[in-house]
């Protein structure tokens, strides 16, 4: 039975009610207490930064050459925050209310409004490690609005909110490392946990450079290693993030929480050709000032601007009178497809649609005239102001999209399209962020538990610090409090040499495969299958053929990869093999959740649950849920369901028309 | 659109490992279309090479969207190839055309020994950051975000400072491979905000002494490293950088 | 931080650098205006001068006690400037131990701002030839002719530079060096503010514009001397 571990009591005072009364381990034995960190990002470098503050011994661990590159990195647009300082009307329950909403009723709700309790204490952490948050010119911090609110609540640095908070986290976890508190290991993957008597104790990792293996004890385990948005080959995910670190854990007993749930974001940098090894995102802020539209003819061979105003369809604003182009990202992603999917598409592989900014320029540049009361400026004059105040706030965007394209944005109108973006599946933890797997905890975007069935703009790097900085350092204590007695496991311990041993032998398999096809050919072919049939939108034939197309795959990987070099040195196609292996097996795991779950909700959209309309009709009735898979064999899970119960936040069906 | 059209050499540094003397390879990639990125070029040069059963080319990438900072090719002379302002990831092929020949070395200093290829081992960049480069603030401590106004020109200067990705071009392009750029990013970024004036002092002066220790060279200001940043990162901040050390370093008592 | 930490560590090994280069464009402005009393002599300020206003003025230089003392200081500053100048060179040469087969050149940086040891090295071969020309002549021998004005003897300067600058290939010589001397100060001028802190971007474009003119103006002034010399222009 799942047990979720959420503490009694109103929803509001349940987090109080557990630091209250939670077990706490003194300062002497925190020193002799061991923890293992696996990944940098912001719940990674976060939590390991903050539990060697509190005297904990901590070993962190990244595939990249510093902590400091995670892929949280990227993260564009901006972090959410209770803090009301507009005055308009935002509190801890709003944004509560928001996320459990906007994530379409498909996540527990002590979870969220804890997440929406700490948000507050982020921003000033944050603010104190000297994160440069935009300010206006009083000097106080700036907010702005983002999609599926009604109020600013979003802190941001330019258009790299993401890097700024990393750097933070990465320099607090630096600091540690200074202190001696923490350890870094760079270059080092992990490739299997290691389970003493039923608990966590430490993990087998591969030393990248030297190709060693490494095993590595501790107290308990915690995997921060992100999302596996990259099982679709094509994401914005960066190239190496993977599911590896999750997966072994899986197949040790942590139960997958939700594995279909992944988030397309509506705009991105189409696809340009066979070569494309993954895809970029355009912030979403873009779709405040830029109208979208296809061509209403189908076909449409002409260059966007020679096709006149009144044969284009701008689609979104035509389904979505009241939202308009702001609609939520899965509504704004699914419009797109269908209008692709029905032949309207433009560009050269007609799986796009145009991102305008032409009237935002012309209102932007009218806008100037009146502002420093120009007279007699000629249209050319006022275009050209418009374009100024148009870089003024999306320049970075609009020279990165030429870098790229080759087009000037400008003067042509984007092409854009979705693209995979986020997962909000991943292990399945409880209040505490445990996994089923004792002494194992799941944090960000790797674990499964606050966003739903979609998650809401700037509400990714919420959560990565939330777990990091606010909730693991409570919840571990209340688990390690019981191993204060327990001394270090010896490296030599059986249960280290038979992990070692099991992950040698795999990589010996992969390496004496000798195959023909390169491991990238196999995740081109996972990632196509995944997209057509697992992607935006879903279907009962659909899923059942990609499940037995993914068994053939992964039968063809086994015994027809190639992987050059050797085992004891640097080999990254060897590591590029170990985790498109696990891309494999958690492909099948999201069809079987995909097929399961016949709703659609948020970001899961099954073709046989939609209104008249074509959009989107939620189950309360039999799938208000979470589904945690449990592996029993290849091929074989069984679902264990826990039930949503929503006391506060009353499900009703979303509507933007 | 997609005209795959051009043929290139490539003339390449490879190098088995740190202990490796290394050399250049000469590799013909064909049917390069000008809409892939330099990195999707070295992507299909090398699923070519692996089906041939020869060694593929190493190099360090991640995002592919010019923010993580771990691409590092020194192109044709210029970390990061021809673009301004413009890390490797971003480059694309329109930069070149039918016939070219590219040179592709890793970055060259001491502080970034090879590891294998194209790929440098760059973590004498973290233990400057550990030397000092943080405010000492542990979680929890933190006052109310609004507490401490700053004033907007300076937290600009500082967040342009903290704009670096670590990615080390500006040592690869300095003829002394200082690492006085990226040192005075995050000494300015640091030192701008009112955050970060408790440890103002022993910072500069801890992240100065560890630089020293790595073996990276000192500033000329020629500014080759402010002309190759990828985020454009402004001499300026080596400027106050000095600033900060020579006063740090004189009115300290001790 | 002690001062051996401060002076050995690369910012501090720099500012002594910044100081002495900052010292030496003071000297220069001194130098420049003294010399540039030989240009008395010309036809439209006054043909009858003969050098005397150059004479005297060296004359000042070289017998108050005050300037004697400071003179010790300025060869302090050129032998920091030379000694830190080599010692920095080398160190930052070695700081790259395999070097690249294709080089950044003038895409990144002015060809004289990587070139401020070469520049610098011609300079001093320069220097040991002018004070063995002048200075040492002055100070050290008696083969420096006297001239008497209002009772007081001295060396009589301005006739030895225009013996010097009879030799077409000194004047070469010396014209070579003032243009080194120009590319050094190019970027030495504003490297040095740069180098002692000065970080406000409207002081750095004054000093950097000034810089640029300091090192087109004096460098200038000075190979003017030889020339004039050379070619009669000041009798």
């Amino acid at each position: 039975m799942l047990n979720s571990k959420t503490p009694a009591g109103p929803l509001e005072q349940k987090w109080t009610e557990f630091k209250g009364h939670c077990k706490l381990v003194n300062p002497a034995n925190k020193r002799k207490l061991e923890i293992v960190v696996v990944g940098t990002g912001l719940a990674g470098a976060s939590a390991a930064a903050a539990l060697g503050e509190l005297g904990y011994k901590v070993k962190a661990f990244c595939f990249q050459d510093s902590p400091r590159r995670a892929h949280s990195i990227a993260a564009q647009g901006g972090i959410n925050a209770a803090k009301n300082y507009q005055n308009d009307g935002d509190s801890v329950f709003r944004l509560f209310y928001d996320t459990i909403k906007g994530g379409d009723y498909r996540a527990r709700e002590s979870n969220v409004h804890r997440l929406a309790e700490v948000s507050t204490s982020i921003i000033d952490q944050c603010v104190a490690q000297g994160v440069p948050f935009a300010r206006e010119y009083g000097g106080l911090l700036s907010n702005r609005s983002f999609g599926g609110t009604q109020v600013q609540r979003t802190f941001y640095a330019a258009g790299q909110t993401g890097q700024q908070l990393l750097i933070g986290a990465y320099q607090a976890l630096e600091r540690q490392v200074a202190l001696g508190n923490v350890t870094m290991y760079a270059r080092h993957e992990m490739l299997e946990v290691v389970i003493v008597d039923g608990k966590a104790r430490g993990i087998i990792a591969r030393n990248l450079v030297t190709g060693e293996l490494e095993r590595h004890f501790g107290h308990s385990v915690l995997l921060c290693s992100g999302g596996y948005g990259n099982v679709f080959y094509l994401s914005t995910n960066a190239m190496g993030c993977n599911v590896t670190a999750a997966w072994k854990a899986h197949k040790k007993g942590a139960y997958f929480g939700n594995p279909c749930f992944t988030q397309i974001h509506p705009t991105c940098i189409p696809v340009s050709g066979d070569h494309q090894s993954k895809l970029t995102l355009m912030s979403e802020s873009l779709r405040n000032d830029g109208r979208i539209w296809v061509p209403k003819k189908q076909g449409d061979a002409r260059r966007p601007n020679e096709i006149p105003e009144e044969e284009r369809d701008y689609y979104l604003e035509r389904r979505y009178p009241a939202f308009g182009n702001l609609v939520p990202r899965d509504v704004a992603s699914r419009a797109a497809k269908e209008r692709c999917d029905a032949g309207y598409g433009v560009g050269t592989s007609r799986q796009a649609v145009y991102l305008d900014y032409a009237d935002a320029i012309q209102r932007y540049g009218k806008g100037e005239v009146n502002k420093r009361n120009l007279q007699g400026l000629s249209a050319a004059e006022v275009t050209q102001l418009g374009k100024d105040v148009v870089k003024e706030k999306y320049g970075n965007l609009f020279d990165m999209y030429e870098k790229i394209t080759g087009e000037n944005p400008y003067e042509i109108p984007m092409r854009i399209y979705p693209a995979v973006h986020y997962t909000m599946g991943g292990l399945w933890v409880d209040y505490e962020l445990m996994t089923t797997v004792p002494g194992l905890y799941c944090l960000g975007e790797a674990n499964f538990s606050d966003h739903g069935a979609n998650r809401l703009g700037a509400s990714a790097l919420m959560q990565g610090l939330a777990d990091g900085y606010f909730v693991i350092p409570y919840t571990i204590g209340n688990y390690l409090a019981d191993d204060i007695m327990t001394k270090a496991i010896p490296e030599d311990h059986p249960a280290f040499v038979e992990a070692e041993k099991s992950v040698s032998d795999r990589i010996s398999q992969l390496m004496n495969i000798k195959g023909k096809q390169t491991v990238e050919s196999f995740h081109k072919r996972l990632g196509k299958i995944m997209w057509d049939k697992c992607g935006m939108a879903r279907n009962e034939k659909g899923l059942k053929e990609a499940i037995v197309e993914i068994q053939q795959l992964k039968k063809e990987f086994w015994s027809d990869v190639k992987i050059p070099g050797v085992v004891n040195e640097m080999n990254p196609e060897l590591d590029k093999a170990n985790r498109v292996a696990d891309f494999i097996e958690l492909g099948e795991l999201m069809c079987l959740d995909a097929l399961n779950r016949r709703e659609s909700c948020g970001g899961h959209f099954r073709e046989e649950s939609q209104t008249e309309e074509g959009e989107a009709k939620r189950n309360d009735a039999e799938f208000s849920y979470v589904s945690a898979w449990e592996y029993k064999a290849e091929h074989e899970w069984q679902l264990h369901k826990e039930d949503l119960n929503f006391e506060v936040a009353k499900p009703t069906q979303r509507s933007y028309k | 659109m997609s005209s795959n059209n051009m043929n290139l050499t490539l003339k390449v540094w490879k190098q088995k490992n740190s202990q490796d003397t290394g050399r250049f390879e000469t590799y013909q990639v064909k049917n390069v279309s000008e809409e892939m990125s330099f990195l999707e070029m070295f992507d299909i040069l090398n699923e070519e090479l692996i089906r041939e059963g020869k060694d593929p080319i190493a190099f360090d990438h991640d995002c592919r969207e010019g923010i993580c900072g771990t691409c590092s090719m020194y192109i044709d002379g210029k970390p990061h190839g021809p673009w301004q302002a413009n890390t490797t990831c971003q480059l694309h092929m329109r930069a070149y055309k039918d016939g070219d020949t590219i040179t592709v070395e890793p970055w060259r200093a001491n502080a970034f020994p090879v590891i294998k290829d194209l790929m440098v081992d760059r973590s004498s960049f973290d233990r400057i950051i550990q030397s000092g480069g943080y405010i000492s603030v542990n979680t929890g401590n933190a006052v109310d975000a609004n507490a401490l106004p700053v004033e907007k020109d300076k937290a600009d200067a500082a967040f342009a400072a903290a704009a670096c990705i670590g990615c080390g071009a500006c040592v690869a392009a300095c003829k002394n491979s200082s690492a006085m750029l990226f040192l005075s990013a995050k000494v300015s970024h640091l030192a701008l905000l009112p955050q970060g004036g408790p440890e103002r002092k022993t910072r500069v002066l801890n992240m100065v002494a560890q630089m020293d220790k790595e073996g990276f060279g000192s500033c000329t200001n020629t500014g080759a490293c402010e002309a190759v940043c990828p985020k454009e990162i402004s001499l300026s901040n080596i400027s106050r950088l000095n600033g900060e050390y020579i006063a740090a370093g004189l009115v300290s008592e001790k | 931080m002690k001062w051996s930490e401060f002076f050995t560590s690369s910012i501090g090994k720099k500012f002594v650098m910044g100081l002495t280069g900052i010292f030496l464009v003071l000297f220069l402005i001194v130098h420049v205006s003294i010399n540039a009393c030989i240009f008395a002599d010309l036809p439209i300020f006054n043909a009858e001068d003969n050098g005397r206003m150059f004479n005297v003025a060296a004359h000042f230089m070289g017998s108050t006690v005050l300037i004697r003392i400071l003179e010790y200081g300025l060869f302090i500053g050129i032998l920091l400037h030379i000694v830190q100048g080599y010692a920095l060179t080398v160190k930052n040469r070695a700081a790259r131990g395999v070097g690249y087969a294709v080089n950044l050149g003038n895409r990144g940086s002015k060809w004289y701002s990587r070139s401020m040891g070469l520049l610098g090295t011609l300079i001093l071969l320069f220097l040991i030839l002018h004070l063995g020309h002048f200075w040492t002549k002055a100070r050290f021998t008696d083969q420096l002719s006297p001239v008497t004005y209002n009772g007081v003897e001295m060396h009589d300067m301005f006739t030895r530079m225009k013996d010097v600058f009879a030799s077409p290939l000194v004047v070469l010589v010396y014209i070579l060096g003032c243009i080194s001397l120009a590319y050094h100060l190019a970027h030495g001028f504003q490297s040095a503010f740069r180098t002692v802190g000065v970080h406000n971007k409207k002081y750095n474009i004054l000093l950097t514009s000034l810089g640029y003119g300091f090192s087109i103006i004096v460098p200038l002034v000075f190979a003017l001397m030889p020339i004039a010399m050379h070619f009669g222009w000041v009798a």
